[in-house]
């Protein structure tokens, strides 16, 4: 077999390449963020000042009363689901087997972005529009 | 080499599997707790007979368990950044995975303390 008869890569393979490199990077660098913020939100939330037998709707309302809570719980649950969504992406891929016809690993990738940008959605709409006074 | 080879069925190995299984447990209990969560949006009420189970005796010793998942899979993590990054890195990876497990257990014996005293209070009657 001569040497020409080997197709030239395909286009795709390089940005694809780049966008692994780019996933491998986001998981270090939120990774990092989210070791301030959830060990953060799980020492005042579970361990501190009575821990969880102390929330309710009323404890809720007085931290939500301050933009600096607001923000940070908005970047948690940004980056905890991006993060996690990918590295269930990652599992996926791992485990789910890639057979012809029978397309698992398509349905699960479509079940998992569904649920992550639904529940992405309905928290931030969620921390945007709180109002203390209902009910 | 003459054990095997350097990684499968060793701590490298290991600390990967939990590391993993870590990341789906805590991810899935996220779905649901943002979806409880906006429950504040709906119904004052409802949110606080929901937020009453989670303070429940069973619950209350699940939510050990989510904080030691969480705690392990960030320690195990800032150890995977520390060995991609730090160029002694790979050479302290196992040593590093020592100290993830000293501090983890340092963490959580007070931790647990604190989460599960009124629990183990209201069940001694006290
Ligand atoms: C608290 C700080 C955290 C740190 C330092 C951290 C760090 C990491 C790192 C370094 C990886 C490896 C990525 C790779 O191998 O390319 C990873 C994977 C993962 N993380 Fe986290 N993470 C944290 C929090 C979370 C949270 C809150 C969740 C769930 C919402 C989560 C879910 C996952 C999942 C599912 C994986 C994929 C595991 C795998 O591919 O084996 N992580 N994490």
């Amino acid at each position: 077999m001569s040497l020409e008869t080997f197709s030239a890569p395909r286009s795709g393979a390089k940005s694809r390449t780049n966008f692994e490199m780019l996933s491998w990077l986001f998981m270090r660098i939120s990774g990092v963020v989210l070791v301030f913020l959830v060990l953060g939100h799980l020492l005042i939330m579970n361990i501190l000042d009575g821990g969880v037998q102390r929330i309710n709707f009323g404890f809720v309302a007085g931290r939500w009363a301050s933009p600096f809570w607001q923000i940070w719980d908005l970047l948690q649950l940004w980056l905890a689901i991006i993060h996690g969504t990918n590295g269930l992406r990652t599992i996926i891929a791992d485990y789910a087997p890639q057979k012809p016809g029978r397309q698992v690993r398509f349905w699960l990738q479509t079940v998992l972005m569904i649920s992550a940008v639904f529940v992405l959605f309905a928290g931030t709409l969620v921390i945007f529009t709180f109002d203390p006074t209902i009910g | 080499m003459a054990s095997g080879t350097l990684y499968r069925g060793r701590e490298g190995m290991w600390s990967w599997v939990a590391h993993r299984i870590t990341g789906v447990a805590v991810y899935l209990f996220l779905l649901v707790h943002v979806l409880d969560t906006a429950l504040v949006r709906v119904d004052p009420n409802l949110y606080d007979t929901v937020i009453a189970s989670y303070k429940t005796p069973i619950v209350n010793l699940l939510e050990v368990g989510l904080v030691a998942a969480v705690l392990y899979h960030a320690l195990n993590g800032i150890r995977i950044i520390l060995v991609d990054f730090w160029s002694k890195g790979p050479r302290y990876q196992r040593a590093m995975l020592w100290v993830v497990m000293a501090i983890w257990l340092v963490l959580m014996v007070p931790g647990a303390f604190f989460m599960l005293r009124h629990t183990v209070e209201k069940m001694l009657g006290a």
